[in-house]
């Protein structure tokens, strides 16, 4: 993958509650047609890095850029616009609508109808509507949920939440995906159809970036790797690189230390 | 695909609306009572008024406690455009929609920055300050005495009059408010408006502009109470502020909240319920309790709110929806259509 | 010393809705706090003490023995108003508790019109209500009864939840509801206990009014209302700061009422609202650091 494009950067991200620093000084680029993972221990700062580049929070220090363009301060919506988006921990999937709709809500930006137009119904408007629905179908396809377009979202399973959270993503065209620990919670079967989901997305010229705790999936799916521990980046590299890492070893057999104390 | 699948998700056939139209239509002349005709036409009002509402509160999730105050915008910009500067009850509606939509985005800015318990409270109290204003801007109102002389509605010479005549002319309008609402639901707004309601987070992630979106339904539905209120204005002829209270607020939201704030027909069948309903409590209360006086039947509004709301939490429409589905299947045999937002005000997404 | 005699005038009768107003915000963050509910039924209560006790009065009890009774006969009113529109609510969203409890209020008003029909009340002083004269400013013994009251009950409050076991566990259940369920405590009878408690209260307030502005079916809705801002001032969950908001809503309301106009004093409470709403949500005496919880 090397010798292609940057498509993101992040710089020296840090984000302070109170006096504690969550992330510290993290910096990292992802190339065009990657995918990347943030991983590391509980705790150690991965969503709160990545809801300061998604917009959610905002940053104390620290730049996020998208290709040439600054994310930092945008809005999550404009960052929407400008082809990023993503999927959340705690499944929101819009539980008000079916499936397929779900789908179609993610289009918004492809779409130009306006209140007024969409009041009085044009035949444009309509036009776009069984365009965006049929590409909402393709969509539900390329994840495997077709069959289920017109079933309520909440009724599906957890697994095929999942799925159609990244279709929802998916059908608006971005240029760079972020998941935020889409594996929780999925068992081995349903994993596995994820990660085939996601290496077909990744073939039609998407980027992935993803914060995950299960360290097995990553390394079998990723190029490259961040590791957080504590808020500090503590290694970077190939999943092989990452392996060989003394303080990612470190910081992940501390962990379980904890957790075997713990329990 | 083709406007045909549109239909699996969207029932979008004019159907529905055109046999309620031609019901409409007939009803004067199988009921000759003006009695019937008058309490028709109040509901006339109230849908039109729900109608917005229900886009609000249904489907973008978002509550307003002070709707009545757009409502007299709307009939005070037709009274006395109409009454004291002489124009066209037409420029005064649409005058009194303006000013409706130009208010409710100064005053949506600020509000929607709020959420869950502060939003309610901002718009109660949006609500009595602007009937404050009715009271107390006396020389555009006439503050408590009221404001009298406000000439009926007329097109091209013919007036509409009487009961009979304004009844066509505001079910009119309740029928093209829904299939123009309906149409909003079943687009790109209607879906950028229920994700708010569903998500805010996930809305915000795909794109949706949600200050944008909570701007416009708020603006559209004071477009529509504005509309009612000039239509009331222009049908009773002698408005006062006390009909634009904090109280009418609550009764509008008890019409959405009890026909169903998911389904846009929820807004005529919440409008029917709380007149037909109040009329008939107004003339078999008195005979169980021959010293109620006053406006008692709100114990039983209140207490249908609550059953409402702990058993029903989708209102009315829903039930309503079931039993006409069913109908269909048993004759048709073909399923019935998947249909949108059947959610509540119960998922709310903003739980603050 | 006219403007000084005005000004304490004005004063005194701000005091006075205040401490009315005070004693329905107590209540209602109490609610607030130990629920999460915003009570718009709150205001009930004060015009069923009010009417109660007038009418208790009125069979013939005497006034001590009047307020006492009323007190607990709302007490239960807030007690089944907990157990059959808030306790099967519970885990409803925000909008639909709030329009639950707007229900319950017009529920309220409704049997007060059925029961007391639509003329108002009065009660008489709880003492001879001969004037006493400051400065010429006119203070009437009603009025003391009523600042008096309110702020031995703010104390009796504050004493209860600090320092007696059951104020104690309420209070845990506001801080952290699962650990103290851990600590063997019940939410779920908390919940019961502090509303009929901010019933009780809001009786309170109601009698001590009646003999101030009279009473009728409608005056809950205002008197809620009120309370509402108080609260909002005070940042919805802080007693204390609630109730210093209250006097200033009352204060706020006898000025513009005496040097401006009666019929703007809602709408400039109101505007009080919306701009702390808008410029300070988090109260106007929170802590600028402060952490919002």
């Amino acid at each position: 993958m090397s010798g292609q494009q940057t498509i993101l950067k992040v710089e020296g991200l840090t984000k302070q509650f109170g006096g504690v620093a969550a992330v510290h000084d993290v910096s990292f680029e992802v190339k065009e047609g990657e995918i990347f993972a943030v991983i590391g221990p509980n705790g150690a700062g991965k969503t709160t890095l990545f809801n300061m580049i998604t917009g959610v929070l905002p940053v104390t220090t620290g730049k996020v850029y998208f290709k040439d363009r600054e994310l930092t301060g945008l809005k999550p919506y404009q960052i929407a616009a400008l082809g990023v988006t993503r999927t959340f921990q705690n499944l929101e999937v819009f539980s008000n609508m079916t499936v397929i709709e779900n789908v179609m809500t993610g289009a918004h930006l492809r779409m130009n109808t306006g209140i007024l137009r969409a009041g009085f119904r044009f035949p444009s408007v309509v036009r776009e509507e069984v365009n965006i629905m049929e590409k909402a179908m393709e969509c539900l396809k390329l994840v495997g949920i077709e069959h289920l377009a017109y079933e309520r979202a909440v009724t599906l399973p957890y697994g095929n939440q999942r799925l159609l959270e990244i279709a929802r993503a998916y059908v608006s065209e971005p240029e760079l995906i972020f998941l935020d620990e889409p594996l929780a919670g999925l068992n081995s079967e349903e994993t596995r159809k994820w990660i085939n989901v996601i290496l077909k997305m990744r073939e039609n010229g998407m980027t992935f970036v993803f914060v995950e705790h299960d360290i097995e999936a990553v390394m079998s799916i990723s190029d490259r790797i961040v590791v957080l521990d504590n808020g500090i980046k503590i290694g970077e590299g190939t999943p092989e690189e990452i392996y060989e890492n003394p303080k990612v070893v470190a910081a992940y057999l501390g962990e379980e230390e904890e957790d075997a104390v713990s329990c | 695909m083709d406007r045909t699948d549109l239909k699996k998700i969207y029932n979008n056939s004019l159907a529905g609306p055109l046999i309620f139209a031609g019901v409409l239509f007939l009803l004067p002349f199988v009921v000759q009572s003006n009695y019937i005709l008058s309490i028709m036409i109040m509901i006339g009002f109230y849908a039109l008024l729900c109608n917005g509402l229900t886009l609000l509160m249904g489907y973008a999730g978002q509550i307003s406690l002070g709707h009545a105050a757009f409502y007299g915008i709307g009939a005070y910009m037709s009274a006395y455009l109409s009454a004291k500067m002489g124009l066209s009850p037409w420029l005064g509606m649409l005058a009194g929609m303006i000013l409706a939509a130009i208010i409710a985005y100064i005053v949506g800015i600020p509000i929607f920055k709020l959420k869950g318990h502060y939003l309610a409270l901002a718009t109660l109290g949006f609500g009595v300050i602007v009937y404050t204003a009715f009271k107390e801007l006396k020389d555009f109102t006439g503050g408590l005495n009221g404001f009298f002389g406000i000439p009926t509605i007329s097109l091209f010479g013919f007036e509409f009059n009487n009961d009979f005549r304004f009844y066509y002319l505001i079910w009119l309008f309740v029928i093209l408010g829904i299939l123009f609402s309906r149409n909003i639901i079943h687009s790109r707004i209607g879906r950028a408006l229920r994700s708010i309601e569903g998500s805010e987070v996930a809305s915000d992630a795909v794109g949706v502009n949600i200050m944008k979106y909570k701007l416009q339904v708020f603006m559209l539905s004071a477009m529509f109470a504005s509309l009612s209120g000039s239509l009331y204005a222009h049908y009773i002829t002698f408005i006062n502020p006390n009909l634009f209270d904090v109280m009418t607020s609550i009764y509008l939201l008890i019409m959405v909240v009890i026909g169903g704030a998911s389904s846009i027909w929820g807004s005529v069948i919440g409008a029917a319920v709380f007149v037909l309903l109040g009329e008939i409590l107004k003339s078999v209360v008195p005979l169980v309790f021959p010293n109620a006086g006053g406006e008692f039947e709100i114990v039983f509004f209140g207490l249908l709110l609550v059953v409402t709301l702990i058993y029903m939490p989708n209102g009315l429409s829903p039930q309503l929806e079931k039993l006409i589905a069913r109908f269909r299947r048993n004759k048709e045999l073909v399923p019935a259509p998947v249909a949108a937002g059947r959610d509540g005000v119960e998922s709310g997404g903003d739980q603050s | 010393m006219e403007i000084l005699s005005q000004v304490l005038q004005l004063l005194f009768s701000g005091l006075t809705v205040g401490s009315i107003y005070a004693l329905i915000a107590i209540g209602f963050v109490v609610i607030y706090n130990v629920t999460g509910v915003l009570n718009f039924a709150q205001g009930e209560f004060a015009m069923f003490g009010a009417m109660i006790c007038i009418s208790l009065v009125g069979m013939g009890l005497p006034l001590l023995a009047a307020v006492i009774l009323t007190i607990l006969i709302v007490s239960v009113i807030g007690g089944l108003f907990e157990r059959l529109a808030i306790y099967p609510a519970r885990n409803s969203s925000v909008p639909t508790l709030i329009i639950i409890t707007i229900g319950v209020s017009i529920a309220f008003r409704g049997i007060a019109i059925l029961i007391w029909g639509t003329q108002p009340y009065a009660l008489q002083p709880f003492t001879e209500n001969n004037p006493i004269r400051i400065l010429n400013a006119v203070l009437l013994p009603q009025n003391l009864w009523a600042i008096g009251i309110s702020l031995v009950s703010v104390f009796a409050m504050v004493y209860f939840f600090n320092k007696t076991y059951i104020g104690k566990a309420v209070t845990a259940c506001v801080v952290n509801k699962f650990a103290a369920r851990l600590m063997g405590i019940n939410p779920e009878k908390m919940s019961l206990l502090s509303i009929s408690m901010s019933a009780g209260i809001g009786a309170l307030a109601g009698i001590v009014i009646a003999p101030i502005s009279g009473a009728s079916y409608g005056m809950g809705m205002m008197l809620g209302m009120k309370a509402f801002v108080a609260a909002v001032i005070g940042g919805l969950t802080n007693a204390p700061a609630a109730i210093l908001g209250a006097f200033l809503i009352g204060i706020l309301e006898s000025f513009t009422e005496g040097l401006w106009s009666s019929g703007l004093k809602d709408a400039v409470s109101f505007a009080m609202l919306l701009l702390i709403l808008f410029l300070k949500p988090e109260g106007l005496f929170a802590k600028a650091s402060g952490k919002r919880v």
